[in-house]
């Protein structure tokens, strides 16, 4: 499978999870854009360093040619793709573990029965 | 020198992040063990996918712009910071928006902050499915 190939389906993968799996609807929250918008931004001034520096190089048969910021624009599927998946996961950690802690799962002692 | 080009820009992206946890405490550092939980399925699919596309011939790395140091599969050491670096970046910056803005991101607040965050945002975003979410 070429890059752009790949870059697409982990698009659709990770909003399944998000979505589907963790449900953890990141995709849907104002603070999930808000966050991404910073991070694009860095994240192209990042590529546009790296691949503009040739520290890494692109097959030019497994892109499909545009490029922004001199990175192919396959870069920002992928980078979507990492950032929503690590997101999704961090919430989805989060979720679990601050719920237990309020309702005393996280202690040794059973949470009280009189309540 | 320009062996460090690609670690450099890396430690820059700590450098730069490190005032949202020092001074806007958004305490991820703080919450390290949750958070290399929360990286391990981007870690396995990310170097998966890195290792596919080395061994296809996707892309490759500059020896002179890296260290160099290639890792089983022919992954640069820096590519497998790289997908530790930039999660923590973009936990640091869900996490400081949130802080910043109040807005709901799905799971209750963190312990240290939960106070705060409950005065400002009602009790009813920790109740969900709780019946002490009240208390």
């Amino acid at each position: 499978m070429s890059y752009s190939t790949l870059a697409v389906v982990a698009v659709v993968a990770v909003l399944v999870v998000d979505l589907a799996v963790y449900r953890t609807r990141m995709v849907t929250r104002k603070v999930f854009w808000t966050a991404y918008a910073i991070i694009v931004f860095f994240q192209l001034l990042m590529n546009g360093v790296l691949t503009g520096l040739d520290v890494v190089v692109y097959d030019e048969r497994a892109i499909w040619g545009p490029r922004i910021a001199y990175a192919p624009v396959e870069d920002l599927l992928f980078g979507f793709a990492m950032v929503t998946l690590t997101l999704a996961s961090w919430a989805a950690v989060n979720r679990r573990a601050n719920t237990a802690t309020r309702r005393g799962l996280d202690t040794d002692t059973r949470p009280s029965s009189t309540r | 020198m320009e062996q460090l080009t690609y670690l450099g820009l890396l430690v820059g992206c700590l450098v730069v992040t490190a005032p949202l946890e020092l001074v806007l405490r958004v305490r991820v550092y703080a919450r390290w063990r949750r958070f290399l939980l929360a990286i391990v399925p981007e870690l396995a699919v990310f170097v998966v996918w890195v290792l596919y596309a080395i061994a296809q011939g996707h892309w490759n790395y500059s020896a002179v712009r890296t260290l160099d140091v290639r890792l089983p599969g022919g992954i640069p050491v820096e590519e497998v910071l790289f997908f530790l670096v930039v999660p923590l970046c973009s936990v640091l910056a869900l996490e400081a928006v949130r802080r910043v803005t109040g807005w709901d991101a799905g799971y209750p607040a963190e312990e240290a902050g939960l106070s705060v965050q409950k005065v400002r945002r009602g009790a009813g975003t920790f109740g969900t499915g709780s019946p002490r979410g009240q208390a």
